[in-house]
């Protein structure tokens, strides 16, 4: 398990391009591995907790900012 | 110990495939869902960059319909894969430049790639004979089996009865009697089972979710070949063709108009590979220049620009111009173009 949330950059990404690039981080990491996706797409706050739903991981955090949407999730 | 059956469901997020996963879940039989991102997709892009569609709830329909099953969703990328099914569709095109039946055999050969990898016994789809003029009818059904190489793994639990028994069925996986025998255009079978199976809120049908099926995307694309003289694309390219006017004054150059903020946003992030043009002296929108243009074709292009900006009665509107990336960034002042020399024709819908 890694120490640091693994990044996941989906800036100026449609989704649901960022779910999966989200997607292809989980298939590399680990069982309680942290990833954060940074993205642009508003769509994000709907989708990237509707994969982790669906998928059993957790939503840590959405932390809004002026352009971007950080999305923090903890694989099951 | 064995271990349980198990299904790939393909899921587009409307009801049909909803309803043929859920067929077999009943069974016993374990089902994961299964969805490709093709960059034709309507879903999701035009809220996301459209303003006036931001106040629609925002849902992907697939990760939507998995959550109502239960099943987990794949989403998987194939827009590189999937530019050979729309460029040189073997079966060629329907009423527009939808290549569905390649479209389907195509899905239904990465579906039997994914329940190899994964160990999985068969695949569901949610046709049903007739339902699509192209790739649902019935003898479109053993071609899309054969040219994906599932062969008799693929099941469609919403005609299985109309059809010949699956591996599935003679196996025992599933229980032949239990699916269905639709066939036909009417909806009236779907609604009724979706009330059955108490889903109260689903997509509209299968079909809607592709913009190639969409003419005005179809006359877009078909330009975008024409005025490069060959037929490809790039994923920009389809997605641009998603977003404003088009116009197309001269052979050789087009214009995409932003319509609204939303769409002035999202063409900003385009600034650095396209010539631009932008109104200094009015409110207005940005606009993106694909193709090459001379001087004089860039007076032309700005006097388009301001014709569509608040100063369109001005008798002059300044119009920022810069190339890719804001090089060589000047300044024309402008009168608009009247509306009766913009020839319909300009207009690519």
């Amino acid at each position: 398990m890694s120490d640091h949330p693994v990044l996941v950059d989906a800036q100026g990404l449609l989704c649901p391009m960022p779910v999966i690039r989200l997607q292809q981080a989980a298939a590399d990491a680990e069982s309680g591995d942290e990833i954060e996706v940074i993205a642009t797409d508003p769509g994000v706050r709907a989708d990237i907790p509707a994969w982790c739903r669906v998928h059993g991981h957790h939503v840590v955090d959405i932390q809004e900012e002026e352009i971007t949407i950080r999305v923090r999730v903890r694989l099951r | 110990m064995t271990r349980p059956i198990r299904a790939v469901a393909l899921i587009s997020g409307g009801l049909d495939s909803m309803l043929a996963a859920r067929l077999i879940q009943d069974q016993g039989v374990h089902v994961e869902g299964l969805n490709f991102y093709t960059g034709f997709c309507v879903e999701g892009h035009t809220h996301a960059i459209r303003r006036h569609d931001r106040d629609r709830p925002k849902r992907n329909n697939a990760l939507w319909v998995a959550e109502q099953l239960g099943v987990p969703l794949h989403i998987v990328d194939v827009v590189e894969d999937y530019k050979d099914v729309v460029i040189n569709p073997r079966h060629g095109y329907g009423q527009f430049m939808n290549p569905c039946l390649d479209c389907k055999g195509f899905m239904v050969a990465r579906a039997r790639e994914w329940m190899e990898q994964h160990d999985f016994d068969f695949i569901i789809t949610g046709e049903v004979i007739g339902q699509r003029p192209k790739s649902q009818l019935r003898r479109s059904m053993p071609i899309v089996a054969r040219e994906s190489g599932a062969g008799d793994r693929l099941l469609r639990p919403l005609c299985a009865k109309l059809l010949e028994p699956t591996l599935p069925e003679r196996e025992g996986w599933v229980d032949r009697e239990q699916l269905l025998d639709w066939s036909g255009r009417s909806r009236k079978p779907q609604i009724e089972l979706a009330e059955a199976f108490g889903f109260e809120d689903y997509a509209q049908p299968a079909g809607g979710c592709c913009f190639l099926t969409d003419p005005y995307y179809s006359r877009k694309l078909r330009d975008l070949w024409q005025a490069r003289g060959e037929r490809r694309y790039e994923l920009d390219d389809i997605m641009l063709l998603k977003v404003g006017r088009h116009l197309r004054p001269r052979p050789h150059f087009k214009l995409i108009i932003a319509r609204e903020e939303g769409e002035n946003r999202f063409l900003q992030g385009y600034r650095r590979a396209f010539t631009h043009l932008e109104p200094v002296t009015h409110p207005g929108p940005l606009c993106l220049l694909d193709g090459e243009a001379s001087d004089e074709d860039l007076q032309l292009a700005a006097r388009l620009v301001a014709r569509f900006s608040r100063g369109r009665e001005a008798p002059s509107v300044t119009v920022a111009v810069a190339g890719a990336g804001g090089a060589d960034r000047r300044e024309l002042s402008v009168p608009p173009l009247p509306v009766e020399q913009v020839p319909q024709e300009w207009y690519i819908t």
